[in-house]
């Protein structure tokens, strides 16, 4: 990934192996050797963390697998043996389905990290959109996980969800049909939805490969928004950032084992440990947390067809970001209008969120129409005018300067010439 | 690669196309039953054949529901006040105008058959519920009339009539146009 490596091979086996697959030395330039910006604040950590999340993911899913029945008749009886039954089943269960909204709570993190610091322009603007597609299958898989346990929420979330391709004009109603394998969901949806659960967490991995790869291209982005431009700038990954990843990775393991223990079905939904009935629908149907305020723009709009592109759109406006955004400061930090704009939009999120959990009606609705003109309002037109109007404070000389003072930062003068797009 | 661009097509220029056609032939062909096999199944199709359904037990006011090809089935059994408030409004000023006349066979206006699955994202509404005493959706507020078709709410259409005969005056075949 990166080029440059110090690498040494220190015995003769090892030797042997970097002449036939340097892959000890490219894991040793991407994570030890590899430069990292030394002003990484704790919001730098949660790459570490989605890593490690993927992983609890696939491991207890597999294991999981083992006592679990993909079929409309056992589903929801293999999911309570795995409760009651399987040694420690309960156990790996929890630290599943609560695995799933860790994984979220992380991955919002970061996707507002990125937002704050500005790590989506040039020339990250790839490294992001690959983090929107790993967002979207993240969205996918937990979709189909969720339908697995076939309780109620299970089997009217992936009617409600597959139902948003019948406001497809002409052939919604044929494309439906083909993704049930049947007149409603049933059985072979269940199996299918089975099987690319399976598959989902597999192809995240790969991106998230593609996601570091161009990380490790471009570089890391850092609070200041500033390139790095000298050594100065820049510490090793280990033992640097190894290690305040792997504190906040604990901390955050914490709170997951709080969930896990204390409150595990805190997240999810009573209705959903009563098993599947075509014939009747929960009351009040309501997604996971995770999906609220999707859920919201979707309710907020009173066309069927519309809300579903206003929906997908929601999701789809972020990989355009890169060029929405006009302005050439990265960082918030030396953005003042942005930074209160930024906060108004954490604070919209969080409101469509809320509303998304309340029935669809009165007050309600209509917040959620001033809340959903509003997200699309923030992107598409504060964005692009923010860049050509806001008076951005003076960004510092480098890194250095920004951490240590105008004193400590005069050495690096002389390199803030050179392209700042050259990684050291 | 030829380096020479000439007007006359070469035997080579013919083998490249030939490949590709055969090689696109070839692909299209190996993706269509990946495609088609989460069509529903031949089993799927044949348990979606028609059913009886004999409405003598169904008292007047009274909703009952059968499964046809999985969907739910509103079976109404309206009274004189139902059929009058959904004849009473002009279908013109509805979202999706049709006329209760045309929902109902003629000379059977207390049955109404509907298949009773909310037409915005699936969900199954409750009888006598809502503004307009006929359908409620609950999960994202659609109202329906006692004619199923749909007043206030984010769903586009009626409650879709699934095709339907009656065999006898008590009887009726679902699944089977007439």
């Amino acid at each position: 990934m990166s080029a440059h490596s110090t690498y040494q091979p220190s015995s003769p086996f090892l030797k042997w192996l970097e002449a036939r697959l340097p892959i000890m030395g490219l894991v040793h330039a991407s994570f030890v050797d590899y430069p990292t910006p030394r002003n990484l604040n704790y919001w730098w950590t949660f790459g570490g963390i989605l890593s490690f999340m993927l992983a609890v993911q696939i491991l207890t899913g597999i294991v999981l697998v083992m006592h679990y029945t993909p079929h409309e008749a056992f589903a929801f009886r293999s999911v309570e043996q795995i409760m009651r039954d399987v040694n420690y089943g309960w156990l790996l269960r929890y630290l599943h389905s609560n695995g799933a909204s860790m994984f979220f709570i992380a991955v919002y993190i970061h996707i507002f990290r990125g937002l704050y610091y500005g790590s989506y322009k040039a020339p990250r603007e790839v490294l992001w959109i690959l983090g929107v597609i790993i967002y979207l299958l993240m969205m996918a898989t937990g979709f189909l996980g969720y339908t697995l346990p076939w309780g109620q929420m299970s089997f009217w979330g992936a009617t409600v969800i597959t139902n948003f391709f019948s406001a497809i004009p002409v052939v919604g109603d044929s494309i439906v049909t083909w993704l049930w394998g049947g007149y409603a969901v049933g059985n072979p949806t269940l199996q299918r939805f089975f099987s690319l659960h399976y598959l989902l967490p597999f192809v995240i991995a790969g991106v998230v490969v593609l996601h570091v790869w161009a990380l490790h291209v471009a570089g890391q982005n850092n609070p200041t928004g500033v390139e790095p431009k000298t050594s100065q700038d820049t510490v090793p990954f280990t033992p640097y950032a190894t290690v305040k990843d792997s504190f906040m990775l604990i901390a955050f393991c914490v709170v997951y084992a709080w969930f896990v223990f204390y409150i595990p079905n805190y997240l999810g939904h009573a209705d959903n440990y009563i098993q599947a009935n075509p014939g009747v629908t929960p009351t009040h149907i309501v997604p996971e947390w995770y999906y609220l305020p999707f859920y919201a723009i979707l309710r907020a709009i009173p066309n069927k067809l519309l809300g579903v592109i206003a929906l997908f759109a929601s999701i789809l406006i972020l990989a355009f970001l890169p060029w929405l955004d006009t302005s050439r400061v990265r960082s918030a930090t030396y953005r003042p209008l942005y930074r209160q704009f930024f906060w108004i939009f954490v604070a919209v999120c969080l409101g469509l969120g809320w509303l998304g959990s309340k029935p669809a009606e009165g007050g309600y609705v209509i917040a959620a129409r001033i809340l959903t003109a509003w997200y699309f309002i923030h992107f598409l037109i504060i964005l692009p005018l923010l860049g050509l109007i806001e008076t951005t404070k003076p960004l510092p000389n480098s890194i250095t300067e920004a951490v240590l003072g105008k004193s400590a930062g005069r050495p690096s003068l002389k390199a803030a010439a050179a392209s700042p797009e050259h990684r050291g | 690669m030829t380096t020479m661009s000439s007007a006359e097509p070469t035997r080579r220029d013919f083998l490249y196309i030939a490949t590709g056609a055969v090689g696109a032939i070839g692909a299209a062909a190996a993706a269509w039953p990946l495609i088609s096999q989460m069509n529903p199944d031949a089993s799927t199709v044949a348990a979606g054949a028609p059913v009886e359904v004999d409405l003598s037990p169904i008292a007047e006011g009274q909703v009952i529901k059968v499964f046809w090809r999985s969907k739910p089935i509103f079976i109404s059994h309206r009274t004189k006040k139902e059929i009058e408030a959904a004849r009473s409004v002009d279908p013109s000023t509805l979202p999706d105008p049709q006329s209760d006349e045309a929902r109902v066979k003629p000379g059977h206006d207390q049955w109404l058959v509907l298949i009773g699955i909310c037409t915005h994202l699936g969900c199954i509404p409750l009888a006598h519920q809502g503004d307009y005493n006929g359908f409620f959706c609950p999960c994202h507020g659609s109202q329906y009339d006692t004619s199923g078709r749909i007043r206030r709410g984010p769903a586009p259409a009626n409650l879709p009539v699934p095709p339907y005969q009656f065999t006898s005056d008590n009887k009726i075949l679902i699944g089977a146009t007439a």
